[in-house]
């Protein structure tokens, strides 16, 4: 249950930038997390259904983009998608195993709607 | 952020669990079908990243921020105050044998590099009271509720602990393999451990975790036959989803092949030694001249981590 850490973090990020644009109320809280970063999206939600009580986002809409995971290939010098949700990355083209990953671990707070 | 996200979240869908909460958490899978996702990337979707535009009297602020970025901060002091220290987070489930491992390490070390270890655990300070008689000085991080431990923990913990001329400080995060994986606290390493009751398949089951290995330990292979364990197919898990990781096979309670994991230890420390010794105090160190060969693995252990 790491998400609640996350969403204690988020909401911080987010009142910040809600104040600095002089916004008097959060109503949508746009997050971007990538497919191996570990984050359960219902206990994301439940979390932020909890921890949002009494701040500036105490109605807002929370929505997340998932990014897939996307690993780069030195052999064939090319990014290719994980096909799986394992974190398997095996180049397609040449069957190369790549440690790379270019795309995939991100928590990340895109945007916020704001009003006031 | 390479733009793949191509689908937006939908107007405010109604939440979907119970209770009339206000807001909705709208999720967007593009993990789901591998082809879905690469269609929409054949065909370039590029949709504003915020989906919907804003509801009327709402602006959109662009924020663009980790939701790590306060703790990768702290994670950056706490790389800064270990200089001269080599940094292990070891992570495991509960039970993979964490602390029998760094006993054995500690008592193997002594008299060649000092140990220090700051061990994070739900509830009780038995770890820490294991590891102090094993001979290393231990500070325990009672986490309470939460499920891995953070930079400012670290921070907090190491203030009970002499760092000065500290060889090897181990941070034996809470057992648990998917929360940890995303806090970075300051370590040079990163160790998963997986012991043989746990199933051939555990890298693909928490693969983040895995995936950032440096280093993935299979303990208890002293009993290896009598549970059924399959070493090829775990090998090939962990080549799978950690490629450039280094493996060792050991058992912590027999001391079989905990040779290799020491000389691991002593590498990385002599090569992290090099690394530190090359900037500020070249002199606090007798151990940064000894071999130069090392600093091109630090460089790549650095740039590893990044």
């Amino acid at each position: 249950m790491h998400e609640f850490s996350l969403v204690m973090s988020m909401l911080d990020l987010a009142e910040k930038a809600a104040r600095a644009d002089g916004a008097r109320r959060i109503s949508a809280i746009h997050l971007e997390i990538g497919a191996l970063a570990g984050v359960v999206p219902e206990a994301l939600a439940f979390a932020f259904d909890g921890a949002r009580v009494g701040t500036m986002a105490a109605d807002a809409r929370l929505e997340v983009t998932y990014l897939p995971a996307i690993a780069y290939c030195a052999t064939c010098q090319s990014e290719f998608e994980l096909d799986n949700r394992f974190g398997i990355a095996v180049c397609p083209s040449c069957d190369t195993p790549s440690a790379d990953l270019r795309q995939g671990r991100e928590l990340q707070l895109a945007s916020l709607e704001v009003e006031g | 952020m390479s733009g793949r996200s191509d689908v937006t979240a939908p107007d405010a869908a109604p939440a979907a669990s119970a209770g009339a909460a206000p807001a909705a958490a709208a999720t967007t899978d593009t993990r789901g079908s591998a082809s879905a996702s690469a269609a929409a990337a054949t065909r370039d979707v590029r949709v504003s990243p915020h989906g919907t535009a804003a509801a009327p009297g709402a602006r959109v602020v662009q924020v663009q921020k980790s939701l790590m970025a306060h703790n990768d901060g702290v994670a950056a002091a706490n790389r800064d105050a270990f200089r001269g220290s080599l940094v292990l987070n070891v992570v495991s489930s509960p039970g993979s044998g964490k602390t029998a491992l760094l006993e054995r390490t500690v008592r193997e070390l002594a008299g060649d590099l000092s140990v220090a270890i700051v061990v994070g655990d739900l509830e009780t300070d038995n770890d820490a009271e294991r590891l102090h008689a094993a001979g290393a000085p231990s500070v325990q991080i009672v986490t309470g509720t939460v499920c891995h431990l953070e930079a400012e923990m670290v921070a907090r913990a190491v203030e009970q602990l002499d760092l000065h001329g500290l060889d090897v400080l181990v941070i034996e995060n809470v057992g648990n393999l998917v929360c940890p994986a995303a806090w970075d606290l300051g370590e040079d390493l990163r160790v998963t451990m997986l012991s043989v009751t746990e199933g051939e398949d555990k890298p693909l089951k928490y693969p983040r975790i895995f995936k950032d290995a440096d280093a993935v330990v299979i303990n208890k292979i002293d009993i290896a036959e009598a549970v059924g364990f399959d070493r090829d197919r775990t090998l090939d898990s962990v080549r799978k989803v950690a490629p450039g990781a280094k493996v060792f096979e050991l058992s912590a309670r027999t001391g079989e092949g905990v040779g290799a994991w020491l000389d691991y230890l002593r590498e990385r420390r002599r090569a992290k030694a090099v690394a530190s010794g090359a900037g500020a105090s070249a002199s606090a160190d007798p151990a940064a001249s000894a071999d130069p060969a090392a600093s091109a693995d630090a460089a790549a252990a650095a740039s590893r981590r990044g």
